[in-house]
C-alpha cells in the first residue's frame, strides 16, 4: 500500500486496536458524545463507500448518496407495512434496504457505468437529485413531508447505544472488507481501471462486471447504515435525510479527498477530521456552516487535492530524496 | 397524468399553449448553454456555477427593480455586473483549475455552487422572487393561447444574443483569438496571445451571458436559491447534445428541452418537472454511452 509509506513507524493494528477501544467502548465511556460518535462511524462508512469508486475506481460519483436514501425508504415502508414487532420489523427493514440497494445499484450500474469521466460525475448528480425530487413527489413513501420511523422500545438511553453499536458494527465490517479486498486481484483490478481503463480491457479484465460489483458492495453497506440511520433519526425526509445530495452526498466526496483518496486509510482519517471539525466548529457559524462547507470544498479541491495521506507520502517521498 | 396527456390530444389550442410557452422559455435555457458551450470548449471545464450565475443574474435585476430601475434595464445591467462576477470567480478560482484534471474542476465549481446558493439564501432568503415587468400578455383563439411578452421578448433576445456571438466569435479581434485558444492554447500562446486573458475573458463572457438569462428568467418565471443546478444541468444537457462549438444546435436543442419539459410538467405534474429534467439527462448520457459502444463494437 504505496500510500501509507510514510506512517510505516504506526502500525496498522495501533489504529484498529485504538478503533475498535473508541467503538466498543466510546459510548459508555462518554453517554454524553454517544450520538456524535454514532454519526462519526456513518461518516467513516460514508467516506470508505465513496473511495471505493472515487478514489480505487476513478469513477467520481456523486450519487453513492442515492444508495443511502434507497436504504433509509425500504427500511421505513417495511417497518411501516410488515406489521411485526419492533425488532423483527427492524432486522427485516435493514435486510430490506441492502437487497434494495444492491439491486438498485445493479441497475444503475449496468446503465451508468459505461459512462466515464466527468459524464459520469455529473449523471450520478442528476440521479441524486432525481432521486430526491421522486421520493418528494409519491405519496405512497410521503411525499414532501416524508416518513416517521416506529419508536424505539426498550429503557431511555438504551436506543441511542444500539445504534451506536450498530452503526460502529457496519462501519469496521465495511472497512476490514475493504482493507482485505484491496489486498486481492479484484483490488488490483480496480486500480487498473482507475489507471487506463482502456488498457484494463485490452489485458482482458471483465471491466463491466468489475465496476457494477464493487458499486454493488458500495451500495450493499450504504443500503445497511440507510436504513440504521433512518431508524436512529426517527424520521426521514426525502431532501434533508434520505437524498441530502447538499449534506452527506457532498460530505462523502470531502472527506474521502480531505483525508487522501485512494488510501486505506485516508478515508477513514478524512471522516476523523471532518466530522470532529464541524462538531466542534459548526455551532459557532450561526447558520453560515452551509456557505462556510462550499468554501471548504472549494479550499480543500484547489489546494489540496491530495489528501491528508497523500501530502504525508509526499513529504516522504522528498526527504528521502534530499 | 393520464388524464392531462388525453387534454392534450383533445384540445390542441391547449397542446398549443403549452409547447409555445415552453419553446420560449427554452430560449433562455439556450442563452445559459452559450456560456456553457463557450467555458467548456475553450477552458476545457465543466462550470457546474452556471446555474448560480443565472440566479445570481435574476437577484440582481430583482434588487435593482426594488430601487426603482426600470425592469428591462434590469437586463443589462445584470449582464455587466455579471461580467464582472464572472472576472472575479476567474481570477479567484478558475485559473488555478483551467489546466488540472477535470474531476478538480467540476468539484471546484460544484463548490462554489454550493457557496453561492447558501449566500444567496442567507442573503435575500429562500422565497420565491419575481418581478412584473408590467408588458400585459397577448392572447389568441379566444384566450386558449396566452404568450406573455416579456417571453418573447425573451425569445428574441435569445435569438440575438446568438447571432451577435457567431459574429463576435467568427469577426471580433477576442473573438477570433478566442477560437484560436479552443482550438491549441500553446500555439495561441506562441502566437502572441495572451491566453490567461482570453481564458477570463471568455468565463466573464459566460458569465454576463448567465446574467442576461438570469433577468429574463426572473421576469418570465420565477427565481429562488436553490434554482441554480436545474439550470446548470439544462445547460449541461444542451450542450451535451448540441455539441461546444454549434450555436445554432445550441439554440435548437435549447427550444426542445423548454418545449419538452413543459409538456412533461403538465403532464406529469409540476412536482415532477424537476425529477423530469435531471431523469432526462441521465438517459441522454446513458443513451449516449450505449451508442459510443455500439460504435467501439462496430469498429472491433
Amino acid at each position: 500500500m504505496s500510500g501509507d509509506k510514510g506512517l510505516q513507524h504506526i502500525k496498522d493494528w495501533h489504529v484498529l486496536v485504538a478503533l475498535a477501544l473508541l467503538g466498543l467502548a466510546g459510548p459508555l465511556v462518554l453517554p454524553s458524545l454517544i450520538t456524535q460518535i454514532a454519526f462519526l462511524w456513518l461518516m467513516v462508512t460514508f467516506a470508505v463507500t465513496w473511495d471505493m469508486l472515487g478514489g480505487r475506481m476513478g469513477y467520481n460519483s456523486f450519487g453513492n448518496i442515492v444508495f443511502f436514501g434507497i436504504g433509509c425508504y425500504a427500511a421505513a415502508v417495511i417497518q411501516r407495512d410488515a406489521g411485526l414487532p419492533y425488532f423483527e420489523g427492524l432486522a427485516l427493514g435493514i435486510a430490506a434496504g441492502a437487497v434494495v440497494a444492491v439491486a438498485a445499484a445493479a441497475l444503475f450500474g449496468a446503465a451508468l457505468l459505461g459512462i466515464r469521466g466527468h459524464y459520469f460525475a455529473i449523471g450520478t448528480l442528476g440521479l441524486s437529485v432525481a432521486a430526491a425530487e421522486i421520493a418528494a413527489g409519491w405519496d405512497y413513501v410521503g411525499a414532501g413531508s416524508g416518513l416517521a420511523l416506529p419508536l424505539y422500545p426498550g429503557a431511555l438511553g438504551e436506543r441511542e447505544l444500539f445504534f451506536a453499536y450498530a452503526l460502529f458494527g457496519v462501519a469496521a465490517c465495511c472497512f476490514l472488507f475493504c482493507r482485505w479486498l484491496y489486498a486481492t486481484r479484484f483490488g488490483l483490478a480496480l486500480n487498473a481501471i482507475r489507471d487506463d481503463h482502456d488498457k484494463a480491457d485490452a489485458m482482458g479484465l471483465r471491466t463491466t462486471p468489475i465496476k457494477i460489483f464493487t458499486w454493488c458492495i458500495s451500495a450493499f453497506f450504504l443500503g445497511i447504515s440507510g436504513a440504521l440511520a433512518a431508524n436512529m433519526i426517527g424520521f426521514i425526509d426525502p431532501r434533508d435525510v434520505a437524498f441530502a445530495g447538499a449534506t452527506f452526498g457532498v460530505w462523502m466526496v470531502l472527506m474521502a479527498i480531505l483525508g487522501g483518496k485512494g488510501t486505506l486509510w485516508g478515508p477513514v482519517l478524512g471522516a476523523f477530521v471532518f466530522h470532529v471539525t464541524q462538531e466542534l466548529f459548526w455551532t459557532w457559524l450561526l447558520g453560515w456552516q452551509r456557505v462556510a462547507l462550499g468554501l471548504l470544498i472549494v479550499v480543500i479541491v484547489v489546494f489540496f487535492p491530495q489528501g491528508i495521506m497523500g501530502w504525508i507520502a509526499e513529504r516522504r517521498a522528498r526527504r528521502e530524496t534530499a | 397524468m393520464l388524464d392531462n396527456l388525453s387534454l392534450l390530444f383533445e384540445f390542441p389550442p391547449v397542446a398549443l399553449d403549452v409547447v409555445l410557452n415552453g419553446l420560449l422559455i427554452g430560449a433562455i435555457f439556450a442563452l445559459a448553454a452559450y456560456g456553457m458551450a463557450l467555458v467548456w470548449g475553450v477552458l476545457n471545464i465543466v462550470n457546474v456555477v452556471q446555474g448560480e450565475l443565472v440566479v445570481l443574474g435574476g437577484y440582481i435585476t430583482f434588487v435593482a427593480v426594488q430601487w426603482g430601475v426600470p425592469p428591462l434595464a434590469g437586463l443589462p445591467l445584470s449582464s455587466a455586473v455579471m461580467f464582472c462576477v464572472g472576472w472575479l470567480i476567474y481570477k479567484a478560482v478558475i485559473f488555478r483549475v483551467v489546466d488540472r484534471d477535470i474531476f478538480i474542476s467540476i468539484l471546484a465549481t460544484f463548490g462554489l455552487s454550493i457557496l453561492i446558493q447558501q449566500l444567496a439564501n442567507a442573503v435575500f432568503g429562500s422565497d420565491v422572487r419575481t418581478v412584473d415587468a408590467d408588458l400585459g400578455s397577448i392572447y389568441f383563439l379566444d384566450g386558449m393561447v396566452t404568450l406573455s411578452v416579456v417571453k418573447l421578448l425573451a425569445f428574441v433576445l435569445a435569438l440575438g444574443a446568438g447571432a451577435a456571438l457567431w459574429f463576435f466569435l467568427g469577426k471580433a479581434r477576442l473573438g477570433q483569438a478566442i477560437r484560436a485558444t479552443a482550438q491549441n492554447p500553446r500555439a495561441a500562446r506562441i502566437l502572441g496571445i495572451d491566453t490567461d486573458r482570453v481564458f477570463a475573458a471568455t468565463y466573464a463572457l459566460n458569465a454576463a451571458l448567465c446574467g442576461a438569462a438570469g433577468s429574463l428568467a426572473v421576469m418570465a418565471w420565477t427565481i429562488h436559491p436553490y434554482l441554480g443546478l436545474p439550470y446548470t444541468i439544462r445547460s449541461f444537457m444542451v450542450v451535451v447534445v448540441a455539441g461546444v462549438g454549434n450555436v445554432g444546435a445550441v439554440i435548437a436543442a435549447g427550444l426542445g428541452l423548454g418545449a419538452l419539459e413543459n409538456v412533461a410538467g403538465f403532464v406529469l405534474g409540476v412536482e415532477f418537472q424537476i425529477a423530469f429534467v435531471f431523469a432526462l439527462m441521465v438517459v441522454i448520457l446513458v443513451w449516449r454511452s450505449i451508442r459510443a459502444a455500439r460504435k467501439r463494437s462496430y469498429l472491433e
